[in-house]
């Protein structure tokens, strides 16, 4: 064996090369002090190694980027875990970064002869920076998407070359598949290639000058191995358990709940790191916001206002970093040091007052908040639609996500309908519109009590009773609705209706309906609503006097009349037919405020609000979740 | 520390860079100890990313060989585009059967997922046989002038049974056959499996 060692050495000298490694002094003996490089050394291992292995299940492309993250996140065994560590150590890093940094300077280890030394560190810093702005796009999810944008954007408005620098790191004009490609290239061969150099570099120079002893006497001298190999082991062991625990951050308190996530697979629901929705450009995300780390510059730009906006995205950040390339030289002076160590301090505290500032803001900041809440039941749905398909069409994820009327219908609700309707007293999304309500609130649309309601009091507040405040071709409706013969009808009749007539109203007319979602027609009920419908009572006015309706091939009441058909009414078909013809003769005529559709609208649009106001999606059989 | 201390404390640590095992100190219990947790609690921070890594890697032992589409009825058999009166008698035909493709995330609806030979050999039976050659998974082609199969890699070649025709054939067996259902009087259902390739044994991919 030992023969073999020497035969070997001989040829590589690699036992100098050891004992360099092991056995460097310590001038005063091993200290915790000195752990923080050589954490840093051990997470960007960490970050190979699992960021190896991600790539082997990592597609880039707008159409696999995020489903193959997803993959990984939810399909394959410990994808979650493998993730969790890549993500979260990647944010450690960064502080661990700013902890090595400030330790160099107050210790004074930045000073000659290890000037060098520290200019390498600054530019190690900024490309573990740029490997964690790249990093942030790969799983192309919305907030990455956006946030990235913006970091681009910025690149853009540097004078002159701007435009040229900000295509060439995009790959064109617009955020794409040549995104990926060049962000994933720069990720994980680029940058980490220049790391391992710089990083090759900076401990050669260290260990030509050692380290830099605090206090050379407090103890015997040391080697590295074992005493202060140890330490480092034991402050790396102490990296790993915090990623470990924010791996866990999110897991049920339970063990119980914990195993039955495990069984069904679908521990990725919830450990490991945050995964959102699929990006979309034409779904505005006011919840974009840079990874934490980056906050500071997000804030900082908040002051500077159109103009000034190159000084506070380049020019002074850039010479804030630029200067602390002088430090070495400006630590010669006696009170050079102090004035580095005082610098770095009023650095780190602004950067923590300003990343204080925009979190802050955001906390109190109703819309993002709602944003942010949006953005999150977004990336539990599109899980939960996948799953039900049991995988992602080739048109990828997004396309999914859009097309689901449980999350999508409420924006096209806001952008078509909410300018006359409402939706429980909001326009779909929450926001309540400033200016009045000119039609029917038509949360719950449909269903027994909305109908019930209507018939009840159809002047009221969630039916005609807004209709006050349209007008038609510039001319107010005025009470043509509230005081209409409908609402005639219902205040003289409605109160001599047996509860069984009315009950029985409701029920046929639900039934024309064909909701999916809500309990099954009452066929004996729905017979005496249509006998009703169709003759009235002793007391009481027929329907069919003024509407008209098919049933099952028999016509009731006279086609034609002032009311609106009611076949079909709530119906899918009957939907369409009403949005897109609202002045047609057998909906309201020529006394309908509502402007015609047909061509101002997308079919997909039109089945999203529909289906979505109808609350026909899909939903998953078990509701058991883990949360 | 002024400027001056700095350097003069850097010094001696540049010169005492180079020292050798032997003149190391004796090693003591508390450092034979620390050499021990080093070693345990180094090995351990930097294998676990790997076992991590390597969890995610080995995904693919435990995953099926295909999930089912939804073109299978409950005994697994697919309709494929044929029906019986189309078919002439003892005259291979070459079919592709149709199904949902599963490909890790993707689901892709009602595509081409393979092919199967069907010979009708008598009034309502027919034989179906795996396109797939036995042995290392080319293609197999019907060659109705000398009425073989015939595989373009290898040179192995079945009888229209799908029998082993040329005793050389590097194929370990005959075609695979596939279990075939008669519906309503003239569709033709197959039950559409994988079959491991080069081994004597018909074993279905797990």
């Amino acid at each position: 064996m030992n023969a073999i060692a020497n035969w070997f050495d001989e040829r590589t000298g690699y036992r100098k090369l050891v004992n360099d490694a092991l056995y460097e002094s310590i001038p005063g003996g091993s200290r915790w002090r000195y752990v923080w490089g050589s954490t840093l050394v051990f997470t960007f291992t960490v970050q190979v190694v699992t960021g190896i292995f991600l790539w082997m299940a990592y597609s880039p492309s707008s159409q696999t980027a995020w489903e193959s993250v997803y993959y990984i996140q939810h399909e394959m065994q410990f994808g979650w875990l493998l993730r969790g560590i890549h993500h979260f150590t990647a944010q450690l890093m960064v502080v661990l970064l700013a902890l090595h940094l400030m330790q160099v300077i107050i210790d004074g280890a930045y000073k000659a002869p290890r000037e060098v030394n520290f200019w390498l560190g600054l530019i190690l810093m900024q490309i573990v920076l740029g490997l964690s702005l790249t990093g942030y796009l790969l799983p192309w999810h919305q907030r990455g998407y956006w946030a990235t944008q913006v970091a681009t954007k910025l690149a853009g408005i540097i004078p002159e070359a701007g435009p040229a620098i900000q295509r060439l790191i995009v790959g064109g004009p617009e955020y794409g598949h040549h995104t990926l490609t060049r962000f994933f290239a720069m990720h994980a061969g680029l940058l980490p290639g220049l790391l391992i150099v710089f990083l090759v570099l900076h401990i050669y120079v260290f260990r030509r000058h050692g380290i830099l002893a605090k206090d050379p006497q407090r103890a015997p001298d040391a080697t590295f191995w074992p005493d202060q190999i140890l330490k480092d082991a034991v402050a790396c062991l102490g990296v790993l358990l915090v990623v470990l625990l924010l791996c866990f951050w999110n897991a049920p308190h339970s063990m119980s709940e914990l195993r039955t996530l495990a069984e069904q697979d679908r521990l990725g629901d919830v450990l490991g790191a945050e995964m959102g929705a699929p990006a979309d450009p034409a779904d505005d995300y006011s919840a974009a916001r840079p990874e934490w780390y980056f906050l500071f510059l997000f804030q900082f730009l908040k002051y500077f206002p159109g103009p000034m906006e190159f000084y506070g995205a380049v020019v002074i950040p850039g010479a804030v970093l630029g200067f602390m390339f002088l430090m070495p030289f400006i630590g010669r002076w006696k009170l050079g040091h102090f004035f580095n160590v005082a610098y770095v301090c009023i650095l780190v505290a602004g950067v923590g007052l300003l990343t204080f500032l925009a979190i802050d803001e955001d906390r109190k900041n109703e819309q993002h908040v709602r944003a942010v809440a949006d953005a999150d039941a977004k990336a539990d749905r599109i899980v939960e639609l996948i799953r039900g398909q049991a995988g992602i069409s080739a048109a990828g994820a997004r396309e999914l996500l859009r097309s689901d009327p449980k999350t999508h219908g409420p924006k096209v609700f806001a952008q078509q309908c909410a300018h006359c309707h409402r939706f429980d007293g909001h326009d779909g999304t929450e926001t309540i519109p400033t200016s009045p309500a000119t039609a029917s609130d038509l949360n719950k649309f449909g269903t027994r009590e909305w109908i019930r309601g209507f018939i009840e009091n159809p002047a009221g507040p969630h039916y005609f009773g807004p209709t006050a405040n349209a007008s038609i071709k510039g001319e107010p409706v005025a009470t043509r609705f509230t005081e209409g013969e409908m609402a005639n009808w219902a205040k003289e009749n409605v109160p001599k209706m047996q509860q069984q007539e009315l009950d029985g109203v409701v029920e046929f007319l639900v039934a024309q309906g064909k909701r999916a979602d809500i309990d099954p027609v009452n066929e004996e009920l729905a017979a005496i609503g249509r006998n009703f419908f169709a003759k009235g009572s002793d007391n009481a006015s027929a329907c069919a006097d003024c509407h008209h309706i098919n049933v099952n091939g028999e016509a009731l009441g006279e086609p034609g009349g002032d009311a609106p058909e009611l076949t079909g009414y709530g119906s899918a078909e009957w939907l369409r037919d009403f949005v897109l013809h609202p002045g047609a003769e057998n909906h309201y005529g020529q006394r309908n405020a509502m402007r015609p559709f047909a061509g101002q609208i997308s079919d997909k649009d039109f089945n999203l609000v529909t289906n979505w106001l109808r609350h026909n999606w899909y939903e998953p059989k078990s509701q058991a979740k883990g949360q | 520390m002024s400027g001056k201390a700095q350097r003069t404390a850097a010094r001696p640590a540049a010169v005492a860079v180079d020292r050798s095992p032997d003149d190391a100190p004796q090693p003591t219990r508390r450092s034979f100890m620390e050499r021990v947790l080093a070693i345990l609690i180094g090995g351990f921070v930097t294998l676990f990313p790997f076992a991590a890594g390597l969890a995610v890697f080995a995904d693919p032992l435990r995953k099926k060989a295909s999930a089912k589409g939804s073109g299978r009825d409950e005994d697994g058999f697919l309709r494929i585009s044929a029906s019986l009166d189309s078919l002439q008698a003892n005259q291979p035909e070459r079919f592709v059967v149709i199904d949902d493709l599963f490909d890790a995330w993707n689901i892709f609806p009602d595509e081409p997922i393979g092919a199967v030979y069907l010979t009708k050999t008598g009034d309502t039976d027919v034989r179906a046989l795996s396109a797939t050659c036995p042995h290392a998974g080319c293609p197999v082609g019907f060659d109705r002038e000398g009425n073989l199969f015939r595989c373009p890699c290898h040179d192995s070649s079945f009888q229209p049974d799908g029998e082993i025709a040329n005793p050389k054939s590097p194929a370990p067996r005959g075609m695979d056959p596939l279990v075939v259902k008669i519906k309503n009087g003239t569709e033709i259902w197959v039950k559409f499996e994988k079959f491991r390739g080069g081994i004597n044994d018909r074993i279905q991919e797990a």
